[in-house]
């Protein structure tokens, strides 16, 4: 741990770092006092939770025989949530860094999509032990400290009043020394304070998953965006060369028309018009490598059989997808396809090719294979591996199965998201 | 003919309208969304009508969507409908609208083989099918086993009886007679266990939906 001393210009961060400043420093800045209103206010919580816990057990028992009472169970598995929540303001005495929200937000609004989502919740249970804890022994624990200090300080500075058959000449040195300990004493009041709010922290913090779904939906975000830019490339290009080029084309066959065919110009006229048709012909492939139209107006099956109508070998369709799958997944499902397709033609010399796509258990399940002599690695430069990124962005995973002599067979996995599933 | 032109892009309307008013046709509107088009069709009452799939507002495939319905509610309309690519799945849906007499399925690309183009028109107006030689490409690609029962020139006849070619024009192309052409028709219908059929458009249907398999 860095200390304040070493690095003048840096404030301690947490109430533990705190007690490294020295000693005059830090009696006169705001710790002491922010450790006691800690410690005070986490016995006040440690009780509250206890008596609201009762009390919700007793209704709930109480009201057991009519349904509702099991509210107040679900209430207290639920209490651990709110102690929490006041935790993480709590914390704020001592400790500058925001203690984040593990929860998610909820899918709908309603508190039954709320509960649900709360008990299926790994933070909620956490919290849960996080609360038991506290109301069951760190509250009673700052109690102790709180007392201890106070009974000290108690004895101490007020001996003359306690004491009164002894002299004030036995009793006025007692007060002397009380006000003297009064400053040590906020060290153990710090110290607690800290080693308490560090195990809040740890108990408390959101752990990674929960910000590797954050990182994995900004990933699916940046595959949106890519996908967006593409269909406004292949709209842009629609709307404007391959207008133009038709269009150019066109006058290009007009002008042919008027030109006698064993004229001089006519042969530079109809190179022309040639490399004008070759040019809509490279555009064409162009704009559907960069997305296939046909597979946002009509979906995944339609978009696999077109790519499978334009392979060069034969390919058998067994295409079971009622309606249409996310946007995301159908462009993803597309394109490992298409690829899976082109390397087949290109490396396999396969003679027939398969794909069969269907829906299992919540999953887009699809399965490209050929009869061609395998030995497939996928990780030998192919556009697999890229492709197995992009499914990897949406959870599913790239299988490839290809023995010496074949057959291979590559199998794509899709999770489909619950509403669409 | 009475011609009304639906395409968002302006260059290519006009260069459209131009082209068919050259070769003598009476361009009777030129709109630029689905909207317009079913305001024009039923104002004008056109011989054909030439489309694109794709036109605002959503820029999905509302031209497409247009001439189906209008199909479905006037069969005798004839459309011919222009793609960016080949989309087996749009030329399906339209010729499996009414049977596929007069319409006609392109790639926008054959605009510019004017003669061609004006042709294709002239022939959906008239009732044929007409589908862009991609498609049946991509078809003819995709079903290998039944096919490699036809000889060579038997699938060049059946490539361009699917493209909605007659029996004349076929023999053209090929530099054959028009005798030979129907006996390769014959064989080829046949071998793939289709009916023989006089009627083009009934042909290219069935040729069509022996292909899409």
């Amino acid at each position: 741990m860095p200390t304040a001393g070493s690095v003048p210009s840096m404030q301690p961060r947490t109430a533990l770092e705190a007690l490294t400043l020295p000693p005059l420093a830090l009696l006169r800045s705001s710790w002491p006092w922010r450790s006691l209103a800690y410690l005070m206010t986490g016995g006040l919580l440690g009780v509250a939770t206890v008596g609201a816990v009762v009390a919700l057990l007793t209704v709930g028992t109480v009201l057991a025989v009519v349904v509702v009472g099991f509210a107040g169970y679900v209430a207290c598995l639920l209490s651990g949530i709110v102690v929490a929540r006041v935790e993480r303001r709590r914390l704020r005495l001592v400790d500058r860094d925001e203690l984040p929200d593990p929860h998610q937000p909820p899918p709908r609004a309603g508190l039954r999509a709320w509960i649900s989502l709360r008990l299926r919740e790994e933070a909620t249970w956490r919290e849960l032990f996080y609360a038991a804890l506290s109301a069951a022994m760190l509250c009673w624990m700052d109690f102790l400290v709180l007392a201890g200090v106070a009974y000290t300080l108690a004895i101490s500075i007020g001996a003359p009043w306690t004491i009164a058959d002894e002299p004030l000449s036995s009793t006025l040195p007692a007060t002397v020394a009380g006000l003297l300990l009064g400053p040590i004493l906020g060290y153990p009041v710090i110290a607690w304070a800290g080693a308490r709010a560090a195990m809040a922290r740890a108990m408390l913090t959101p752990r990674d998953n929960a910000r590797l779904v954050e990182v994995t939906r900004s990933r699916a975000r940046l595959v949106d965006a890519f996908e967006v830019e593409r269909r406004r490339i292949e709209r842009d290009l629609h709307d404007g060369a391959q207008q133009r080029l038709v269009a150019l084309s066109m006058q290009l066959g007009l002008a042919r028309l008027e030109v006698p065919s064993g004229s001089p110009g006519a042969e530079p006229l109809a190179a022309a018009h040639q490399l004008a048709k070759q040019a809509l012909t490279d555009l064409r492939e162009l704009i559907r490598g960069v997305h296939p139209k046909v597979l946002t107006d009509r979906g995944l099956a339609a978009a696999v059989g077109e790519a499978a109508s334009i392979a060069p070998l034969p390919v058998d369709l067994d295409l079971r997808l009622p309606g249409r799958l996310p946007p995301a997944v159908e462009v993803t499902a597309y394109f490992v396809v298409s690829e899976a397709l082109t390397n087949v033609a290109k490396h396999a010399g396969a003679d027939r090719a398969s794909v069969v796509a269907m829906l299992e258990r919540g999953r887009l399940v699809v399965e490209v294979r050929d009869d061609g002599r395998g030995g497939a690695d996928p990780a030998c430069g192919s556009g697999l591996i890229g492709l197995a990124d992009r499914v990897a962005v949406l959870d599913g995973t790239v299988t490839v199965s290809s023995p010496d002599g074949g057959p291979t067979l590559l199998r794509m996995e899709i999770p489909l998201p619950e509403e669409a599933a | 003919m009475r011609v009304v032109i639906a395409e968002d892009g302006v260059i290519v309307r006009e260069g459209v309208a131009g082209m068919l008013r050259r070769f003598g046709h009476e361009v009777v509107a030129a709109v630029g969304d689905a909207v317009e088009l079913r305001e024009a069709v039923r104002e004008h009452r056109p011989d054909v009508v030439v489309t694109d799939v794709r036109m605002p507002p959503g820029f999905s495939d509302e031209g497409l969507q247009a001439a189906i319905e209008m199909r479905a509610a006037d069969p005798k309309l004839a459309v011919l409908v222009l793609s960016q690519y080949v989309e087996q799945t749009y030329a399906a849906e339209l010729i499996d609208s009414d049977h596929g007499a007069g319409v006609g399925y392109l790639l926008k690309d054959r605009i510019g083989e004017v003669t061609e183009f004006v042709d294709a028109l002239e022939a959906v107006a008239g009732g044929s099918t007409v589908v862009d030689p991609e498609v049946v490409r991509q078809l003819l690609g995709r079903r290998r086993d039944p096919l490699h029962r036809l000889t060579v020139r038997e699938r060049e006849v059946l490539a361009l009886m699917a493209e909605g070619r007659s029996n004349v024009a076929i023999a053209r192309h090929l530099v054959v007679t028009e005798a030979m052409v129907a006996k390769h028709i014959n064989s080829l219908l046949a071998k793939l266990d289709l009916p023989p059929g006089t009627d083009d458009h009934r042909r290219v249907r069935a040729v069509l939906a022996f292909l899409r398999g």
